[in-house]
């Protein structure tokens, strides 16, 4: 039987797997993209917990999250054409002179 | 096996399997590829748990929309070449203390997740019977009624972020007037 913990440690799975993305990829390209994988984690768990109370509040949420994540990407995207513009690289560890 | 568990565990294993390609593949068109793999069979999900609206809704938003962004932006910049290989001389010393702490950090999210996965596989809460309505009608009238004012806030939050993506790229041959771009 397939119950609302299963949905949770699927995307707790999927969010360590995006987490893990987001710290060893220096590409800032795959980072959102690992940002993305961990967005679509958390919207999973609202849909299952919508379904495990019967009610669509956590659809909802899940639905909201998505235009959040859409519009992360877009600006996210927007910045690191940006910075490829100004420093024809888009390697984090290369993205210091705010340090310096 | 009843077919729960197949419509369940099937698409699960696609997704995990996309997720773990998506972030070890070197070639950043591939690990786009997959993460379409992986919203895919989230939307799957989706259908399994009555979402049918938000399971279109990620199909369209995420594969149609968000992905191709990737695409367009990974094929515009053309990274591939550009970003060397962890290895290469010149990047040692540089995360030095920073990457067991990563590694700590990860062992511990592994562990609640274990934790997570043993202790709470046991109590077995099933999902109800009962089915809300799902349909872009039900969901329609959550969404426009309880949740109006949270809809509006996103639809502030896509013009700014529209507006913000056109100035950020915005060049500067873009900002002349109109009828002075033969001259140049």
């Amino acid at each position: 039987m397939i119950t609302v913990t299963h949905y949770v440690s699927l995307s707790a799975a999927m969010f360590i797997i995006g987490a893990v993305g987001v710290l060893i990829r220096r590409n800032a390209i795959l980072m959102f993209m690992s940002v993305e994988l961990m967005l679509n984690a958390a919207n999973l768990v609202f849909v299952a917990f919508a379904r495990h109370h019967d009610h669509l509040d956590g659809q909802v949420i899940a639905f909201l999250v998505m235009t959040v994540c859409t519009a992360q990407a877009a600006v996210g995207l927007a910045l690191i054409v940006t910075v490829f513009k100004t420093r024809r690289d888009v390697d984090i560890d290369e993205i210091n002179s705010m340090k310096e | 096996m009843t077919i729960d568990v197949i419509v369940f565990f099937i698409p699960a294993a696609i997704a995990v399997l996309a997720a773990m390609a998506t972030v070890t593949s070197r070639n950043a068109v591939h690990a786009a590829l997959f993460l379409v793999i992986n919203c895919s069979a989230i939307a799957v999900l989706y259908l399994v748990l009555n979402a049918p609206f938000l399971a279109l809704a990620q199909v369209a938003v995420f594969v149609g929309a968000i992905m191709v962004l990737f695409l367009f932006v990974i094929v515009l910049l053309d990274t591939n070449r550009r970003t060397p290989p962890s290895g290469t001389p010149g990047r040692k010393g540089k995360l030095d203390w920073q990457s067991p702490v990563a590694v700590l950090l990860a062992w511990v999210l592994l562990a609640e997740w274990s934790y997570l996965l043993l202790e709470r596989l046991q109590r077995k809460p099933e999902f109800p019977q009962a089915l809300a309505d799902s349909s872009p009608r039900g969901f329609g009238e959550a969404l426009f009624g309880r949740y109006l004012l949270p809809f509006e806030v996103t639809s502030v939050i896509l013009l700014a972020a529209m507006i913000g993506a056109i100035v950020l790229t915005l060049t500067k041959t873009a900002r002349r007037p109109f009828g002075k771009e033969k001259d140049q």
